[in-house]
């Protein structure tokens, strides 16, 4: 556990120890996801006068999930704006302004909110580039916590990478470590494109490494690139955000059995990193994808058909499997919310059925 | 009904000229134009409105080269050689003029679907407005965008979703405020647009954060088939904004639309903060080009706004009778018809559409044209 004076007692029930990633690391300082977030805003705001925050209680009260931290105290009532409760109103204000060459970060306090909004996202911001013909610029962010938290129940655990991603003109970005946070986030505000960055509420808090380069003040993240998190032989796990946590979670314990896990964190969703997925499966052969939203056209489903119309079909020796949240809206009590989300037994138990027959052949 | 609002409309007083030399033109004339009425002001526009001969004639050229792209894009929807939908401007013309004369270099205006008009104003040239109706590769939008998705210098489009652009436009302000470039931004909308939500909440932020948007409702009566009164509990558009003061402007009266908006951009840029106007006005033609505009208001209503109160015919009879223009120079400015039947026959058969190799084109700022043409060819192979 890393010390995270920060966090409400209630979330570190969910701290499970972190696999760390094979990538070397030069100089282990640890970061929160929160503060690697936090660190990118100031930043880019450091960087380019253009680029201000607004939403609801960014400004005074520090931002909901205390991820826009100190920023109104150094910067001020231009740059750091507290917002009414009207998503649809100040999400607009964002994107015009983006359109007249500001660089907005418009967080939205969850994503469930963002749907009172999605219009400014979708036909405002994703599709004005293309409309003029490049005329109009739409260099703008959308950032919040998005998908399962904990014991919020149905209205504010949706996950929206499925929905997001499908729409051309925008791209999607699912950080996972400090590093992912840190990087995705400048890479974000320095593209001259909508992004919709979707952060997770449970990794705020968590710590991870991060190298001096991640520390510097341009490390950038490339977007549409994924990270190979852990390698392995024998199957190819594929997972973003918290996701990439029960993937690894799920390694550790196959390795035990003898069976290796490449674990693959997508980083982006949009555009989506076929190329390294595809370039793992062809040296494991198997495939099971982990997502923490529903299973009906999610990521998961995305990934599969690509895979199959693609050169990797060939090599597959066993169907692909997705692990994704239960079909359900979340429920409260906390023994079904844990059973609607997945588990790393979950992950598990896909694995072998993937490998199947195979499992003698693997572990000898 | 609304039919009777109009019928006790008065028109317009005698103009009183400056001064006349020798029967030649004069430069200047003053008129007077129909009262403003205000919320929340306690003073407004002056309805004793001047205007220079030079102003006159390029604010009558303008509307009328606008009644005639209209003219030529309803015919060109006609020979299905525009498609989908196209929204006409017919009837509006002095508002969209007398707000661009008022405008300064540096304000930005945005708009709903009904821009054909203002895409020219904005400085697009007619035969570019045509080419993109038409989809040729040649408009302003490489034929990507259409009817409602025209865009050019402060000028943001062109918007196809009702009072979305409302919020996108406040927010040109902010940009503009923020930017210390004195800028305002006009955000317009209909009096069906009016109702919607999005544009209250933007009353709110702006009055809030002084942004300096003026946002204006042109009431032409109808939201599609739906009139004023069948769609809103409160047809003053004018006072829609509540703590945002605002103005009704005779929105047939291009001198008044002007003098009006010229109060606004002053209110704006003296930091008062928002503003909002509405303009009366009327559209000829129905909602768009699949709308005959005849099932739900009377043709003797549409001829009686023609007859009496055409922005066009009743400025030019000001124009007239103060003597700024004779009706040879004004005959000059209407042969501009001839121009546009020209421009097209070259849209019709000179200008192309985008190859299919454009279709995945600008779909984003750093777009790798080789995985663009992957995707598609994989979309194409069956």
């Amino acid at each position: 556990y890393s010390k995270c004076p920060d966090i409400m007692p209630m979330q570190r029930k969910f701290f499970t120890r972190r696999a760390f990633s094979t990538s070397r690391i030069l100089n282990a300082q640890q970061m929160t996801v929160r503060d690697a977030l936090n660190a990118g805003l100031d930043e880019e705001m450091e960087r380019d006068e253009r680029v201000f925050i607004l939403g609801e209680e960014v400004a005074m009260y520090d931002g909901a999930y205390k991820v826009s931290r100190g920023l109104w105290k150094k910067y001020g009532d231009k740059r750091v704006i507290d917002t009414p409760i009207t998503e649809m109103g100040f999400a607009g204000i964002a994107v015009g302004a983006a359109m007249a060459g500001l660089r907005p970060v418009c967080e939205f306090m969850t994503f469930n909110f963002s749907m009172q909004a999605i219009d400014q996202v979708v036909n405002s911001a994703a599709k004005t580039f293309y409309m003029s013909a490049g005329v109009v610029n739409v260099p703008i962010v959308f950032r919040g916590p998005n998908g399962a938290a904990a014991g919020v129940a149905a209205q504010h655990s949706q996950c929206f990478g499925a929905w997001y991603s499908h729409c051309p003109g925008l791209k999607v970005l699912s950080p996972y470590s400090s590093e992912d946070a840190k990087g995705l986030m400048k890479a974000a505000i320095r593209d001259p494109d909508p992004v919709v960055l979707l952060e997770n509420e449970i990794l705020y808090g968590a710590a991870f490494p991060m190298s001096d380069e991640a520390m510097s003040k341009d490390f950038i993240v490339p977007i549409g690139k994924a990270k190979i998190e852990r390698s392995g032989n024998h199957i190819t796990l594929v997972a973003h955000s918290k996701a990439v946590e029960l993937a690894l979670e799920a390694a550790k314990q196959l390795a035990g059995e003898g069976i290796e896990c490449e674990v693959i964190n997508l980083r982006s969703i949009r555009p989506l990193d076929e190329e390294t997925i595809v370039k793992s499966v062809i040296k494991t052969n198997h495939l099971v994808t982990v997502e923490q939203g529903w299973p009906q056209c999610g990521i998961g489903s995305e990934i599969c058909a690509r895979i199959m119309e693609g050169e990797a079909f060939y090599h597959l020796d066993a169907p692909v499997v997705r692990v994704t949240g239960v079909d359900t809206p979340m429920p409260y009590t906390k023994s079904l919310e844990a059973a609607a989300l997945p588990q790393p037994h979950d992950v598990v138990r896909a694995v072998k059925k993937v490998l199947g027959g195979r499992l003698w052949t693997v572990i000898n | 009904m609304f039919s009777a609002c109009f019928r006790t409309l008065t028109r317009h007083a005698k103009p009183r000229t400056s001064s006349t030399c020798n029967g030649y033109a004069t430069e200047a004339a003053t008129f007077e134009t129909k009262p403003f009425r205000l919320h929340k002001l306690d003073s407004g526009p002056s309805t004793t409105v001047t205007v220079t001969r030079t102003d006159a004639v390029d604010m009558y050229k303008k509307m009328h080269m606008i009644r005639r792209l209209e003219t030529a894009a309803g015919n060109l929807y006609k020979e299905k050689i525009i498609r989908g939908f196209c929204h006409l401007y017919s009837g509006q013309e002095a508002c969209a003029v007398g707000m661009k004369q008022a405008m300064r270099p540096h304000d930005s205006i945005i708009s709903a679907y009904r821009v054909h008009g203002w895409t020219y104003l904005m400085g697009v040239e007619p035969l570019g407005v045509l080419a993109e109706l038409t989809g040729r590769q040649s408009g302003c939008a490489r034929g990507k965008g259409g009817s409602m998705h025209m865009y050019t210098k402060n000028f943001y489009g062109g918007n196809g979703i009702v009072g979305a652009q409302v919020p996108l436009g406040a927010g040109v302000a902010f940009a503009a405020k923020y930017s210390g470039t004195d800028g305002v931004c006009l955000a317009l909308y209909g009096d069906g647009a009016a109702n919607q939500g999005q544009i209250f909440e933007v009353y709110n932020i702006a009055k809030l954060w002084d942004i300096p948007c003026i946002f204006v409702c042109e009431n032409n009566g109808y939201g599609m088939g739906t009139s004023a009164e069948r769609a809103s509990a409160s047809t003053q558009y004018y006072t829609r904004g509540d703590y945002v003061p605002g103005i009704w402007v005779d929105g047939m009266d291009v001198l008044a639309v002007r003098e009006a908006t010229q109060f606004a951009i002053n209110h704006c840029t003296s930091g008062k903060g928002p503003m909002v106007m509405e303009m009366v006005t009327y559209r000829y033609s129905g909602h768009s080009m699949s709308d005959p505009g005849t099932s739900y208001r009377t043709r003797e209503e549409v001829q009686e706004v023609r007859q009496t109160r055409d922005p066009i015919t009743s400025f030019r009879e000001r124009i007239l009778t103060a003597e700024l223009a004779t009706s040879d120079e004004l005959k000059k400015i209407t042969n501009v018809q001839k121009v546009l039947q020209t421009e097209k026959d070259i849209v019709k058969r000179r200008f192309h559409s985008l190859s299919v190799s454009n279709l995945a084109s600008e779909t984003s700022s750093r777009n790798n044209e080789t995985a663009q043409m992957s995707t598609l060819k994989k979309l194409l192979v069956v």
